[in-house]
């Protein structure tokens, strides 16, 4: 009995021992990251690097929200985060209100639809920037919210997620409701959308970090700095030539960066594991 | 409260027929129970009623409108679904208020309407549960209710009881039939099982592959069956067919014999109008089950009362029937006019 308790112990204390090590590994970039942004530029360029936080915290991020390098790093978080959300929200609307179609409606070219939407899955951004981009163009969506978060939107991953969704609820439901009453888009917003809850939690967590991680597009679409995202903002602030890089302005906006994403994570991954429970039978 | 009419109404999926023009007639407050073997168009027939299926050829008539082209709910009746088909993410109380709520009834009205229900049905308890949350007859309860709060002038049931285990089956099949008296509202009712049929029905039809082969009440149609696949299909065990020269006095348009085994009797082979080997004897209590194999290979059932002597298994016997109780039927399978 001792022996089991004694070997039990020994094998938990080896595995946690491990996990912590291998957190550590993967932490210690990023601890780095947050070291330099606390120190100053002369700290980082004589080595040895230092390995404990300095005093110029406030300072260092005070500097990157207020002015940073070419836009104020708030502002360019301000823009990466309406890029995110219109993105992550956009698609799921449009892709919510097409599976639905696909799904539950009978029309001509209905089949034709679904594969139209279907052969977009192969086109992803960099396939089709070039001809987008002619197109944002000419809309004079350059340097606006529209032109970083429309052309994005257009993508079937989500729409055909919820078709196969759509496909595994009962018809009876949608009977159902037909014979209670309910008109398509009333049967739409009150028993399908509640329904799918759990997939669209799911997927704002995805199309958000998608569209926060957007490089190449907001590159192209938006050349005045006030409206830089803040992925390929970080990219901008390497000085060209000669210039001395601000390491510190630099650890500081890559780790705001960072924050967003994971607070999205933290707070739908509650969401999302008590919608996967709720919806156990 | 209404009376429905079935003009001749026919089915096609594509280039199949499924219905090929039934015509029922069901008074006011009726209780009709469409009873027939699985993929005869039962749940079809329903579904037109309810309008979830277009009429191909003939009318369905609502209080002697034509309601063909009226969506279901316009055409004010309700209708509980064989998995139930409970909105999942709803409490059971806005499962049963949600029609009311779209017909924009006012939120007392709602409560009173659902909480008399609720007593009906003895759901008042459950009424903040999620529908995963309660026992296969609790769910029942919750499609019933959602079918009553409506005050629909039809109910329409497609096998609302084959979900439910064989006791809860016994139970709430009293419970819907003292129901639907109370509320006295037309009711059209599919199944399968030909117990609940004989059960429920004030009248029933029984369908055979798309043809409502006869219309009755259930004791009418028990003793008085017009084709073979009715007196086959209503009561259990089955009605036993022979060839029709078993008979006595055989018609000369028969074909067919059936004898139901409670009408039939064993004796001894020189008696008998038939002989066989009693192969297995099921004492069910108040009843026992003489299965005797005829020399021709067919298995014939005899059903006496258990208090009665039981033969040795594997003891030739002989088998007789009253001549009044003898089905001949042509070759068609149509009963032999009397
Ligand atoms: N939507 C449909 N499309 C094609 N055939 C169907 C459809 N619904 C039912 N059927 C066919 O119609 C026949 C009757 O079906 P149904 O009314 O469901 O039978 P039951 O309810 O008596 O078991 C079956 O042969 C079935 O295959
Ligand atoms: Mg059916």
């Amino acid at each position: 009995m001792g022996g089991m308790v004694e070997k039990r112990g020994v094998s938990y204390w080896l595995i946690h021992a491990g996990l912590i090590l291998g957190v550590a590994i993967i932490f210690f970039p990023i601890w780095l990251a947050f070291v330099a942004s606390t120190v100053d530029q002369q700290d980082i360029i004589r080595p040895p690097m230092p390995l404990l936080p300095g005093d110029q915290f406030l300072e260092n991020y005070g500097r990157a929200l207020t002015s940073g390098v070419n836009a104020p790093v708030a502002r360019m978080l301000l823009n990466s985060s309406v890029m995110a959300l219109g993105i992550a929200f956009g698609k799921i609307v449009i892709s919510l209100l097409s599976a639905f179609a696909i799904v539950y409606f009978r029309f001509p070219g209905r089949r034709l639809f679904f594969w139209l939407i279907f052969l977009t899955l192969m086109l992803p951004v960099e396939v089709r920037i070039v001809p987008t981009y002619e197109v944002a163009a000419n809309f004079g969506m350059l340097n606006s919210y529209s032109g970083l978060i429309l052309p994005l939107i257009a993508s079937a991953t989500a729409t055909f997620l919820f078709r196969q969704f759509f496909m595994t609820v009962p018809d009876e439901l949608a009977e159902a409701a037909r014979v209670d009453g309910a008109r398509p888009m009333r049967f739409f917003f009150d028993i399908l959308v509640p329904m799918s809850r759990t997939n669209i939690a799911a997927l704002f967590v995805i199309l958000f970090i998608y569209g926060w991680n957007q490089y190449l597009w907001p590159l192209l679409i938006t050349t005045d700095p006030q409206m830089n995202t803040i992925v390929m903002g970080i990219k901008q602030m390497f000085p060209s030539g000669d210039d001395l890089a601000d390491w510190p302005v630099i650890m500081a906006t890559s780790l705001l960066a960072m924050i967003p994403p994971v607070v999205v994570v933290i707070l739908m991954q509650n969401l999302f594991v008590r919608g996967l429970m709720e919806s156990e039978k | 409260m209404a009376a429905i009419t079935l003009d001749s109404v026919h089915k096609s999926f594509g280039r199949t027929e499924v219905i090929h023009g039934v015509s029922i007639d069901i008074q006011d407050g009726e209780f009709i129970v469409i009873v027939g073997p699985s993929g005869c168009g039962k749940s079809t027939l329903l579904r037109m009623v309810a309008g979830l299926e277009t009429v191909t050829r003939g009318e369905v008539r609502i209080d002697g409108v034509c309601v063909n082209d009226e969506e279901p709910m316009d055409r004010d009746i309700a209708m509980v679904f064989q998995n139930y088909a409970l909105y999942p993410h709803m409490s059971v109380f806005d499962n049963m208020a949600y029609g009311l709520k779209i017909a924009r009834v006012p939120k007392s009205e709602i409560q009173r309407r659902v909480n008399v229900a609720a007593e009906m049905l003895q759901l008042e308890a459950l009424l903040e549960r999620r529908p995963r949350e309660l026992s296969g007859g609790q769910r029942q309860r919750v499609a019933m209710g959602r079918a009553i709060v409506r005050k629909p002038k039809v109910f329409l049931f497609d096998e609302p009881l084959s979900n439910l285990d064989a006791k809860l089956r016994v139970q709430m099949r009293l419970e819907i039939r003292d129901l639907q008296k109370e509320l006295g509202v037309t009711s059209l009712y599919v199944t399968h099982d030909q117990v609940e049929a004989m059960t429920l029905a004030d009248r029933m039809v029984v369908m055979n592959k798309g043809i409502a082969d006869q219309k009755g009440a259930p004791l009418e149609v028990y003793s008085d069956p017009r084709t073979a696949f009715v007196a086959g299909f209503i009561g259990s065990p089955a009605t036993n067919f022979l060839p029709v020269e078993a008979a006595t006095n055989p018609r000369h348009d028969a074909s067919l014999l059936g004898v139901r085994p409670e009408h039939a009797i064993t004796c001894t082979p020189s008696e008998g109008r038939i002989q066989g080997r009693l192969i297995y004897a099921e004492a069910l209590g108040a009843e026992t089950l003489l299965h005797v194999k005829l020399a021709d290979g067919i298995l014939f059932t005899v059903r006496q009362a258990g208090t009665d002597p039981i033969p040795s298994e594997g003891a030739e016997c002989g088998i007789i029937w009253d001549q009044r109780h003898q089905l001949m039927f042509r070759a068609d399978g149509i009963r032999c006019e009397e």
